[in-house]
């Protein structure tokens, strides 16, 4: 009796420190994305208030009146921005998934010379920082004259993200297995058709996840996107990000407004495939 | 309707050469099991009549066109994967009729022939469910459904009921025989167990190492082993081999003892042979052993027992080997009893003790 007591209150133990462990964790993942959020609301003085004011006096949609509003008062081309990022990210997410579908299935399916020195070749390009190639790339691109242009940060993007897509989806090509294919082939698929109508969709988990990692990946990146782009002809949102510097001045709330549009739509596509991501991510249950 | 007909077909991986120029000639409508121990090429040989790899050498025919170079679906030839590759996207209905919607089949056509092999197969209560809601058996079933429905020329089997639980095995075994009762149409068969291949073949072939060491009927394969791989392959359990000369019209067993030779082996005098008998046919005195006019009698001492209700297997020593007999009717023997046992010499197999193959009586 005072054992089952006793193993009951370490279970109760056991499920607290869990839980705090859980939330301090999500406290450190989530809060300073709600900083945003709180900030993107309140008045500037109260963002540059020392010491922090955690609970908001007031909230009010000023900075996002703003950065919609004239040139004057603070605002900036946030829909031109919006067009060009999801352009860019779209259609690189697109070429690199294709580019990815095939390649990994011939890294999965097929046998060929030199296989796995391409495979750990196209690796090592993700070992290489983006930054150290941006300086290599604006010269190249400066010479061809695809600076500032949709098409130059679409090319940098789907060279980033190939790697990507093409390891994952190798990996869960390999999961599936050949027979499936061959059983298609046998009820009478040609091999083009054996994929489409059965290697893809029982890949399709996995092939959107890969899909969401490079979306997010073009809509995130920063770096390479400020020295490739120079006006509003093709600046992303986060490079529109700098737009709120100014020599002497931060304008800390129109950033955060402009954060928070960015962070929606992948928050937005995120929960729209969230049942295929998690399925792709626990890929493997296609056997039967 | 077809036969299918391997002439000198040979399979390579590079250099590295599995199937050795093989021949096979298959009548329409017969059952053909390809059995041998795992990675002899059966299946790399039933792929290849499939068309999932290419042949390297030799032609292969189905019906009377040569198929060397033909996509599987130009075929018409249908195949069950040992891990059944049914479509897990894809419900019952749709794993059945997926045939014939790719061959454009009008709806109510499909829907016919599908209903029509689910009755056969008795898939009617699951037609909506994926196939990962299945159970090991029901998959095997939606597999031989979606191999039915199109009426193909040729079935093929890869080691289908090898997934499966011993009881559903034998349950499987018989539906797979009725299954070819119904159809009629050519089969081939892969498996590595005797005891499948027994009972489902009209013809065995024996694979070993990419070679066909013997083909034949069960029956004849069994009672007719052309060589000692064959003869402890087929038939459970092995047969006994024991290491003996032929001498002065006896078999001369190690430890001296001389066994009556049966007629036709005059001209091997001398000759170092395999003496091979199966435990049905070492059975102790007085257990029913058919009778036979060439009977040896031998006492050996029960090391090991092995009671299966109708028979028991027992363990003994004959000439420095160990021997397999059994007993039918038994009646309980202990470990270390000395019984006399019976020969049928009729039953028995002389084979070359160098090359390991069957020694023709004249
Ligand atoms: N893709 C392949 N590459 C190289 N060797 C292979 C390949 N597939 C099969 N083999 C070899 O061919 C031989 C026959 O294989 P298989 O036909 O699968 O044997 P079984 O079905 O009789 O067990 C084996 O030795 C196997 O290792
Ligand atoms: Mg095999």
């Amino acid at each position: 009796m005072m054992q089952s007591v006793s193993a009951q209150n370490r279970k109760r133990i056991a499920k607290t420190a869990h839980f705090v462990g859980l939330f301090i964790a999500m406290s450190i993942i989530c809060i300073p994305g709600l900083w945003i959020v709180l900030n993107s609301f309140r008045p500037t003085v109260e963002i540059m208030a020392k010491p922090p004011v955690w609970i908001p006096n007031e909230l009010n949609l000023d900075h996002y009146r703003a950065m919609f509003g004239g040139a004057g008062e603070g605002g900036v081309p946030v829909l031109t921005y919006f067009r060009n990022s999801m352009i860019i990210s779209i259609t690189s997410t697109v070429i690199a998934l294709l580019v990815g579908m095939g390649g990994g299935y011939a890294f999965a399916r097929y046998h060929f010379k030199g296989k796995s020195a391409i495979f750990v070749g196209l690796m090592v390009t993700r070992a290489v920082p983006g930054v150290a190639l941006s300086l290599p790339l604006f010269i190249i691109f400066a010479r061809l004259g695809i600076i500032d242009t949709h098409f130059g940060i679409i090319l940098a993007y789907v060279a980033m993200n190939v790697p990507f897509t093409i390891w994952l989806i190798d990996g869960f090509m390999r999961q599936i297995p050949k027979e499936l294919a061959e059983a298609a082939e046998i009820d009478g698929c040609t091999r083009w058709q054996a994929f489409w109508r059965v290697e893809f969709p029982v890949a399709r988990s996995g092939i959107a996840s890969a899909g969401i990692f490079a979306f997010l990946t073009s809509w995130n990146e920063y770096a390479l996107a400020s020295q490739l782009s120079r006006s509003t002809t093709s600046k992303t949102m986060p490079v529109g990000l700098l737009d709120f510097t100014s020599e002497f001045t931060l304008n800390w709330g129109g950033m955060c407004a402009l954060a928070v549009l960015m962070i929606l739509p992948a928050l937005v596509l995120t929960f729209l495939v969230q049942k295929h991501l998690i399925a792709g991510l626990t890929f493997g249950g296609v056997k039967g | 309707m077809a036969q299918v007909h391997l002439k000198n077909v040979v399979k390579k991986y590079g250099s590295l050469e599995v199937v050795h120029a093989i021949n096979l000639d298959i009548e329409d409508g017969e059952f053909v099991v390809l059995v041998g121990p795992s990675g002899c090429g059966k299946s790399t040989t039933l792929r290849m009549i499939a068309g999932l790899e290419d042949i390297s050498g030799g032609d292969i025919e189905i019906g009377d066109r040569v198929v060397n170079d033909l996509a599987p679906r130009d075929r018409n030839i249908s195949m069950v994967f040992q891990n059944y590759a049914l479509y897990p996207h894809m419900t019952v209905q749709e794993n059945l009729g997926f045939s014939l919607k790719i061959a454009k089949f009008s709806q109510s056509e499909i829907d016919a022939a599908v209903q029509n092999a689910a009755e056969i197969l008795s898939l009617t209560d699951l037609m909506d469910r994926k196939p990962g809601a299945l159970s090991g058996g029901q998959r095997q079933r939606v597999a031989m459904g979606r191999a039915i429905v199109r009426h193909p020329d040729v079935f093929l089997f890869d080691e289908p009921l090898s997934n499966l639980d011993a009881k559903l095995r034998t349950q499987m075994r018989v539906e797979i025989k009725k299954l070819h009762q119904k159809v009629k149409s050519t089969i081939v068969y892969v498996t590595h167990d005797q005891i499948e291949a027994m009972t489902l073949a009209d013809r065995i072939v024996i694979m070993r190492d990419g070679h066909i060491e013997q083909i034949g009927t069960p029956l004849d394969v069994f009672e007719h082993p052309v060589n000692t791989f064959v003869a402890s392959f087929i038939g459970s359990p092995p047969m006994n081999f024991l290491e003996a000369q032929i001498d002065g019209g006896k078999i001369i067993l190690q430890d001296g003892t001389a066994l009556t030779m049966p007629a036709g082996y005059a001209a091997n005098e001398g000759q170092k042979v395999t003496f091979g008998v199966r435990a049905d046919n070492i059975m102790p005195q007085n257990h029913a052993m058919p009778a036979g006019n060439n009977m040896a009698l031998v006492e050996m001492e029960v090391s090991l027992t092995e009671p299966l209700g109708t028979e028991t297997l027992l363990f003994a020593e004959l000439a420095g080997s160990e021997v397999q007999a059994k007993m039918l009717n038994p009646r309980p023997v202990q470990n270390g009893e000395r019984l006399t046992f019976e020969i049928s010499l009729d039953k028995c197999h002389i084979f070359d003790a160098q090359t390991g193959n069957a020694l023709k009586a004249q």
